[in-house]
This record gives structure tokens, sequence and C-alpha cells, in this order.
């Protein structure tokens, strides 16, 4: 066939250049990201809960309930920053979903299925974006720790540690909030599908308060299987150098850290591959 | 002479109970405009979403460019552009950024993106609201600026999906301009239309579908013809006297005289006499059948499928929808 359609000398260009074009993960993913966080960018209302929530949380669990909360062994605020920095992150790794949907809804996803790109591009452009989005929620949050007295006490090479395995976090639950969103595909269901289930399994954990006192099943759960547990664990021991492991307190961060590894790989092997596969089944 | 740039056999899709296509076939020769005409329902934008690779037909086959459309999905979507019903812009992005993000997806460079979304904004009359966000505009702009977007690669072949659907008059025209430009510089262009006038003005060749089947083919003229030009159309003030009126008209059609009754019209060809509608009015008034509106109309698709299949087109689209859907007029 011939190119007939390129009359202009650059519309004889772009067809040569989009001829036979298939996209790259890496090629297309900045592509996405990058028109992902202009929507963010310009859409204040979002801005919001990037900001004032995170600044919000830690006021109020600080000065409401550290007063009430008694850690032995720790000031509380010390206690409950790597925690409630792990679960902010997982809460804001459940816009993936919104995200996703809403770009199903707006019929973009449409436009990105009928372009030769990469389709791993779009949810890893997605993920990549809204990472961006939650690390500024956790820049926030330390700095508002900081100005209440938390401290991070440890080297710089353990801290940024902590900070690799946040990342981890945060890119293992935006993988699971993709797969909800391709699932539910509305805006309205990926908003409660994608947030609900994360209540109990940021509040049954290490996060707020010592496990030690919770009944045995829930205990159980929040000490030994929890990935939001041993990731708030490995932060802590990271960066404020120790975690209650039961009513102790432990030091070495050995432990904490390998099990938060093991469940940040595990979540993504099942979870990247299975969200890029729904999206090609995408009808 | 080289394979046709569009071929599809046979294609089916079900969805539950819902026939969406029925075995439709189509062929589109390089280089020149399908007009696809069907009411609500009729499985146009399933056809082109099978066609353009989003969805997977359950029976048929089809080609676009050469290239099968489920086997070489990739190479398909690298020589189309698509127009969807539902103009895809992002309304965060301003015009330029959606289309220079589409050109970058399409593989062109940085600048040469930016430097066709420039060129073709300013084609589309968008070069004053390029960087503007695309919320703010109207519909008739999102439809330029999604056709715009569409065309940044300057694919071979085009599909627009009622590309005019919900614009008013002026914009409906301005998009015909734009279209015509992008049929004379040789691109193959298959688009859907609920309006005869628009499949007319645009189409090379017009393939009618009713419930994802072909019902009709064939060059406007020849559909037209069919029709049998212009119609003189009555509305009745007492609709229980359809029945009255058609015997009232039959000597003055000099044929048959189709009678809408979920509209309560009776229409005839007017043969290109329009002393016709003069004697219309002597044969009602005579019969003591008072007339609501009596007008010389050009063919419309209900025209085409009244003549084709015996019933108006919006009683087509009323069984193709939901029982609930179906009191829509
Ligand atoms: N995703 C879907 N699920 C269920 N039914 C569907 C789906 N998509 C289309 N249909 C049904 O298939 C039939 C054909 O739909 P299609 O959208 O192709 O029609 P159309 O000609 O484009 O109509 P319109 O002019 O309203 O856009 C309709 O009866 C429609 O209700
Ligand atoms: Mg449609």
């Amino acid at each position: 066939m011939s190119a007939t359609s390129a009359s202009t000398t650059s519309g004889r260009a772009a067809a040569e250049a989009a001829r036979n074009h298939k996209g790259t993960i890496w090629r297309d993913s900045p592509i996405v990201a990058i028109r992902n966080l202009r929507r963010v960018l310009r859409q204040p209302q979002i801005a919001i809960f990037v900001l004032i929530q995170p600044i919000m949380f830690v006021l109020l669990f600080r000065y409401v309930f550290g007063t009430a909360i008694p850690i032995p062994g720790f000031d509380y605020v010390q206690y409950l920053m790597p925690g409630i920095i792990a679960q902010t992150l997982v809460f804001g790794s459940a816009t993936t979903a919104i995200g996703m949907t809403e770009d199903m809804k707006g019929g973009i996803i449409d436009r990105f299925r009928a372009l030769p790109m990469s389709g791993g591009a779009v949810m890893a452009g997605r993920v990549v974006s809204d990472l961006a989005i939650n690390l500024v929620s956790l820049v926030v949050m330390v700095v508002v720790g900081y100005l209440v007295d938390f401290r991070i006490v440890t080297s710089v090479g353990e801290a940024l540690l902590a900070l690799l395995l946040l990342i981890g976090l945060t890119l293992a639950f935006s993988s699971i909030s993709a797969v909800i969103g391709l699932a539910v595909k509305e805006p309205e269901a990926a908003q409660s599908a994608g947030f609900i289930w994360l209540f109990p399994l940021t509040f049954i954990s290490s996060v707020f308060v010592p496990t030690a006192g919770m009944p045995a099943p829930l205990r159980f759960f929040a000490e030994q299987v929890n990935p939001v547990s041993h990731v708030s664990n490995a932060a802590r021991a990271l960066t404020v150098d120790g975690y209650l492991c039961g009513t102790e307190i432990c030091t070495d961060p050995t432990r904490a850290v390998l099990l938060s590894v093991v469940w940040i790989v595990g979540i993504m092997v099942i979870f990247v591959p299975l969200s890029i596969r729904m999206f090609r089944r995408l009808e | 002479m080289s394979a046709p740039a569009i071929e599809a056999t046979g294609l089916v899709k079900h969805y539950g109970e819902t026939v969406a296509l029925g075995g439709l076939d189509l062929e589109v020769p390089v280089g020149t405009v399908l007009g696809m005409l069907g009411p609500n329902g009729a499985g146009k934008t399933t056809a082109v979403r099978i066609l353009t690779t989003l969805l997977r037909p359950d029976a048929g086959r089809a080609t676009v460019a050469g290239f099968d459309v489920a086997e070489d999905a990739d190479r398909v979507r690298s020589r189309i552009g698509l127009t969807g019903q539902y103009a895809a812009v992002d309304e965060h992005l301003t015009g330029h950024e959606n289309v220079t993000m589409v050109g970058r997806l399409s593989g062109l460079g940085k600048a040469q993106a930016r430097a066709r979304a420039d060129e073709l904004l300013d084609r589309f009359g968008l070069a004053d609201a390029a960087h503007r966000a695309t919320k703010g505009y109207s519909g008739g702009m999102r439809r330029r600026l999604d056709l715009a977007a569409s065309l940044v690669a300057s694919p071979d072949i085009v599909f627009l999906d009622e590309p005019t659907t919900g614009l008013d008059p002026a914009s409906r025209l301005g998009l015909w301009e734009v279209i015509r430009e992008v049929v004379a510089l040789g691109t193959t262009v298959l688009l859907t239309t609920q309006y005869l006038e628009e499949a007319d003005s645009l189409a090379d060749e017009i393939l009618v579908i009713d419930q994802g089947r072909e019902i009709a083919l064939g060059t406007a003229t020849k559909l037209k013809a069919d029709v049998g030009g212009e119609t003189v159309a009555v509305e009745l003030v007492d609709t229980s006297r359809l029945e009255d009126a058609r015997a009232a008209l039959v000597g003055v059609a000099g044929g048959e005289v189709w009678v809408d009754e979920r509209q309560g019209r009776l229409s005839f060809p007017a043969h290109g006499d329009a002393g016709r509608l003069a004697a219309t009015v002597r044969a009602l008034d005579g019969a003591g059948i008072a007339v609501a509106d009596l007008s010389l109309r050009r063919p419309s698709l209900d025209d085409v499928f009244l003549n084709l299949t015996g019933r108006a087109a919006s009683e087509a689209a009323a069984d193709a929808a939901t029982p609930t859907e179906a009191s829509v007029a």
C-alpha cells in the first residue's frame, strides 16, 4: 500500500516514524507517567489529599492518641512515625485503582489500546506516577515528624534501606490496586473496593499500637503475617533503632527486613504479570 | 490492483442474548470512504472496535492494511487512526499536550510530535485553544481535537465512529470540511453515522446495517434512487386516521405510501414534482383529514429503512435497545 495520506513533508516523516513502530515499556512508561502527573498537578483537590491528610494524621496520632498509648521503651512519636508512613503509603497506593478506572471510563485506555504502544507501559506509567505522588506524602510526613520531635537516630545507609522498603511496599500495593481497578472497572467501585480492605490490614498491625495486647488470632496476624507490620518494624529498626517483637524491644533489623522483602517480591511476582494480562484482555 | 485497505468476513459478536454483529462482511478499497449507516444499536461501534483491535470477534476474521486484526494487532495499530464515538481526550491536558502524547506513543520523536501537534491544531482551527485545558472545549472542538490526535502519525486508514453525533449544524459542517481534507490526502476512511445526509456527503460507498447485518450496500446515488429522492411527508392531527389518509393518498403518490405509525406520519416519493404537495393537501382535505404538518423532505435514514425493511430506523433502534430504553422517541 502507498502512504498517500502523508501529503506534507512532516506528514510523510510522521508516517515513516510510525510505520511498524512498537513501543517498549522503557520508552512509553515515562510518557504515560508524565501525563498522569500533569493531571494530578492540575487537580488541586488531589494535592489536598496528598499533603493535608498525612499532616493531619501525624498530628492527630501524635497529640490525641499518643498521650493515651504508652509504648514500653519508646517515645510514642518515635514508634508512630515509621508505621504511619507505611500506612499512608499503603492507602496512597489505592489511588492506582481509581486512576485506572477513571482512564477506562474516560476512553483514554481505548485510545492507548488502539496505539502501537507497550501495554505494560500503561500499568508501569500509572504505578510510577502514583509512587512519585506517594513519595511527596512521605517527605511531608518526615518533615512534619521532625517538627513534632521525631528523630532518625540511625546511619544514612540504614535510613535509605528503610526508604527502599517503603518504596517496595508502595509498588507492591499499587500492583494489587491496579488489579482491583481492572477487575471492578468503575471509579465508584474502585473507591470502595480499593480502600475498604486496607482498614483491617493497616489497623490489625504494629502500625499504631503494640501487638502484644491484641486477642490471640489478631495478634498472630499482626505479628506473624501482616506485611504492613513487617515493613513498619523493619523501618523502625532502621530509623529509630528498635521495634517491638512481642513485648521485647528488638534492634536487629534482619528478620523484619527479610520478611518485608519476601512479601514485597511475592506480591509483585503475582500481581504485576496479572495486571498486565488483565490489561491485554480488556475489551 | 492492490488489496483492500479494510476487509472483513463473517464478523460475529454476541453480548449474552444480544447479537451485536450477526455475520458482517465489508471491504474498503484503498483511498476510498465507506459510510456505515445504521440506527442506534445496529452494531456500528462493535464493528469499529473489532477492526481497530479493541474487541475480539466471536467468529469471522478481518484484515486492516493487509494485517490480521487478531494476529497482527500491533502492526494494524501502527497504521490506523481511531476517533471513537465518545471523544477520548484527556480533559486536564491541553489540546497540544493531548496530540503530542498520542504522537509520541505512535512512535514520533519529541520535537517531531510537537511540530505535528502545532501543524494539526492549526489546520483544524484549534491554534488559539492549543494551550488551554480541553475541559473548556466545546463539543465540536473536542471532536476536532480527537480527530487531530488520530491523524498525528498520518495513518493510512482512519476510523471515525459517529464523528458528528451531538454537534450543532455549524460544527457538523465544520467537521465535514476537516474530514474531506483528510480524504483528499488519500486516506482510507471508514466512518459510521446515523445520518444518510452525512454518508451521502462524505462516503463513496454506503453500507446500511441493521441488527448487525448488512441490509444494503451501494453508492449514495443508488440508495437514494431506491428510496426515490425527495419524499412528501405528512403528519396528521388525528393519528387514528393514518389508514384513511393512506387510502386517500394512493392516487397522488402513484404508488406505495409508507406509514410510520410510531411517528404518526405518512410519506411517499415526490419524484421531483413539487406539485404533489398541493395535490396532497387537496386529497386530504377532500377526505376530511386534518393535516398537522406537510413537508418535502430529503431522504433520511428513516426513509432508507422504511424502504429496505418496512420499519422505521427509530423502531429498529428501539428493538435493539433494552425494553426500558425502548420508549425513547
Ligand atoms: N459491552 C456491551 N455489553 C452488552 N451489550 C452490548 C455491549 N456493547 C454493545 N452491546 C449491544 O450490542 C448492540 C450493538 O451495539 P453497538 O454499540 O455496536 O451499536 P451502534 O450501532 O454503535 O449504536 P449507537 O448508534 O447507539 O452507537 C446493541 O444492542 C448494544 O446494546
Ligand atoms: Mg456506536
